[in-house]
């Protein structure tokens, strides 16, 4: 990771102008107020997922910058915890981030399975994207869900008790939903 | 049937919003706390009650309290912990999920017991569904006086934040989510000063866990010694339990403390059993990072006596042959599970999860995760499994935080009490390599007593 982040310093600094809408900023102020005078910082786990989900999907050196100078702090204070977080995605990620949970209750519960499944089914790797830009496949670590095993997140959903003919079903209704209109989808900072 | 404390409204139609919650008794405590009680008999109660942290320490509620510094002037703040991350444990999700008030009256009455005027709830980023829940509840509570400014026309502020972590389970470890919390990397701090003296942004600051918060809802409710006769000596009133693994019904179950594990993995009213009627091989009782037990060893104690879900049953002859309630993380296996790919899985999951702050966790899981990578696969020694349990003991104990601990247990007791499966693995590397999976892969290969 930490390599990447050296790439993207070094040569990857676009210098783009990126900016939150003035909705998102209005957001933003409310969620610096819920922390004591002199500690914006506070806010910076949750700017960071509204950021990544604002602009463009992935946190971008320009896009970490940016965040820096809303909250007043060096750039390097982003960057060294945009890089610690697993939610946080350095590189470009497709439109649907499937998270398998790769830890032990999962696992024994076929877990395993699952991933080669979709890993065979998209034609992809663990951490890869597809052609398209719609599905990125990662396995994480243990989910919280174990109950309901074996789990995936996708985006911001979890499904549960997963079998191949499930995956399938959710794997197609994804890519119609993709060609339908994207303003229509609800954002989860909203609800926060 | 059990009794239920915490889960008895949870099938309500509607009990999430907050006039349902109200309706059925919900927020009468904290009403109760607010205008009749000082923040000291709140104290009071919880201490009566015995209750214990339900994230996985189990050290007693009132008592932490009691350590607060609440002499110097300035705010004081309660952090609820609510970034459940250990392997197997699902509770606190449900429960905010269901019943989300539940926790939001169990925050206004402990912030109020510690003079807390902001409270912060730490929830995992994963959770965000739960978020949503938790947030609109929250502004439910504002919009009917509970929370703000005089709350119930006292002169008690309380405001309560919902904070999103991003995935890292060290984050669980109080001193790291207090630094997650002010926005830097959830690296644990040297204790002491412990956060009851010096916590968020250097003020005096209790964690507790989501669970623990909302079991005082019923202490304050039915009073501190009325909750202390439910359960067995120290281990009082009820907790949820995370059932999961080869079981026929997994999922969360609140238990009276006392009950015998053979009752909570055979009972219908519970797990039901391991699923398709399969033999068990081992348990995992308090969420991965503690000790496994195989079949018998969690059934009954090595004095032969009924093992029960107690803090002192579970942990009965030590690491030699007990293990931990920890945080109730119920992880069954059924007789086809290997336990090596399993204790390799979880050795993975710690090394990903390690900070990285201190080496032996930094190094030592890496190796562990290496050499059990290496054996589990057909190219283990004898030498290994021994190397195995030299890393663990030195990673045990040498660590700011206890995820050290909760990395070398699971290696350490697997060895203890399976030692004939890594043989196994070392003496038969051809059949090993040959088959992918768990739980298929011991079926085929040849299911572990054998080669006992």
């Amino acid at each position: 990771m930490s390599e990447n982040l050296i790439h993207h310093r070094l040569f990857d600094k676009k210098g783009l102008e990126v900016r939150f809408s003035a909705e998102t900023l209005e957001k933003v102020k409310q969620i610096i107020s819920r922390y004591p005078e002199g500690q914006k910082k506070s806010a910076l786990l949750p700017i960071l997922h509204i950021a990544q989900e604002e602009l463009g999907g992935h946190l971008s050196v320009d896009v970490m910058d940016y965040v820096a100078s809303i909250l007043e702090v060096q750039p390097i204070e982003v960057y060294e915890v945009a890089t610690f977080y697993t939610q946080y995605y350095l590189d470009k990620v497709g439109k649907y981030v499937i998270e398998v949970c790769r830890t032990g209750p999962c696992a024994i519960c076929g877990g395993e399975d699952i991933t080669d499944y979709l890993s065979a089914k998209l034609k992809i790797n663990d951490g890869e994207t597809t052609p398209d830009g719609l599905f990125t496949l990662r396995t994480v670590e243990c989910l919280g869900a174990c109950g309901y095993a074996p789990v995936m997140q996708i985006n911001t959903e979890f499904h549960e008790f997963l079998t191949k003919e499930k995956i399938d079903k959710i794997v197609e209704e994804l890519q119609q939903k993709a060609n339908l209109d994207k303003s229509k989808e609800s954002k989860w900072v909203e609800k926060f | 049937m059990g009794r239920k404390i915490l889960t008895d409204k949870i099938d309500i139609p509607g009990i999430i919003t907050f006039e349902v919650y109200k309706n059925n008794g919900g927020y009468d405590a904290a009403t109760r706390a607010l205008k009749q009680m000082t923040p000291s008999e709140v104290t009071d109660e919880v201490k009566k009650s015995g209750l214990r942290g339900r994230g996985g320490a189990g050290f007693p509620t009132g008592m932490k309290w009691s350590f607060l510094d609440r002499n110097t002037p300035g705010p004081r703040y309660l952090v609820c912990n609510a970034d459940e991350s250990e392997p197997g444990t699902f509770k606190d999700r449900y429960l905010m999920e269901k019943i989300p008030h539940l926790l939001i009256e169990g925050l206004i009455i402990s912030s109020y017991a510690l003079d807390a005027a902001t409270t912060y709830v730490y929830v995992r980023g994963e959770f965000k569904t739960q978020i949503g829940i938790l947030s609109k509840a929250i502004r439910e509570a504002y919009a009917n006086g509970f929370l703000g400014k005089n709350i119930l026309g006292t002169s008690y502020n309380l405001d309560i934040y919902v904070h999103s972590g991003a995935g890292a389970y060290i984050c669980g470890e109080e001193t790291a989510m207090l630094e997650s919390l002010e926005g830097k990397r959830g690296l644990p701090r040297l204790k002491p000063p412990f956060p009851a003296v010096k916590g968020l942004y250097g003020r005096p600051t209790v964690v507790n866990n989501v669970e623990t918060l909302a079991a005082v809802v019923p202490i304050i409710n039915m009073g501190g010694d009325e909750y202390a006769k439910i359960g067995v000596g120290k281990s009082t009133g009820t907790k949820l339990i995370s059932a999961c693994g080869n079981i026929n019904q997994p999922g969360v179950y609140e238990i009276e403390l006392g009950i015998s594990v053979d009752t909570f993995l055979n009972s219908p009213e519970y797990c039901g059993g391991v699923k398709t009627g399969k033999k068990l091989k081992a348990i995992v009782p308090g969420g991965s990072s503690v000790p496994i037990l195989p079949a018998g060893l969690i059934m009954k104690t090595a004095a032969g006596e009924d093992r029960l879900i107690t803090y002192e049953s579970l942990a009965d002859g030590g690491f030699v042959s007990g293990s931990m309630l920890g945080s109730g993380g119920f992880i069954v296996y059924d007789e086809d599970q290997c336990i090596v790919r399993n204790t390799w899985n979880f050795t993975r999951f710690y090394h990903h999860e390690s900070c990285g702050q201190c080496s032996p966790c930094r190094e030592g899981t890496g190796w562990m995760e290496k050499v059990l990578h290496r054996i589990e696969h057909g190219h283990g020694t004898h030498k290994d499994i021994d190397l195995l349990v030299s890393i663990a003991k030195r990673i045990e104990g040498n660590t700011i935080c206890p995820l050290g601990d909760a990395a070398a247990w699971p290696v350490a007791s697997a060895i203890r009490h399976f030692r004939h499966e890594f043989e196994y693995h070392v003496e038969n590397p051809e059949v090993v390599r040959n088959v992918k999976h768990a739980p298929v892969r011991m079926k085929e290969v040849v299911n572990c007593e054998l080669g006992r």
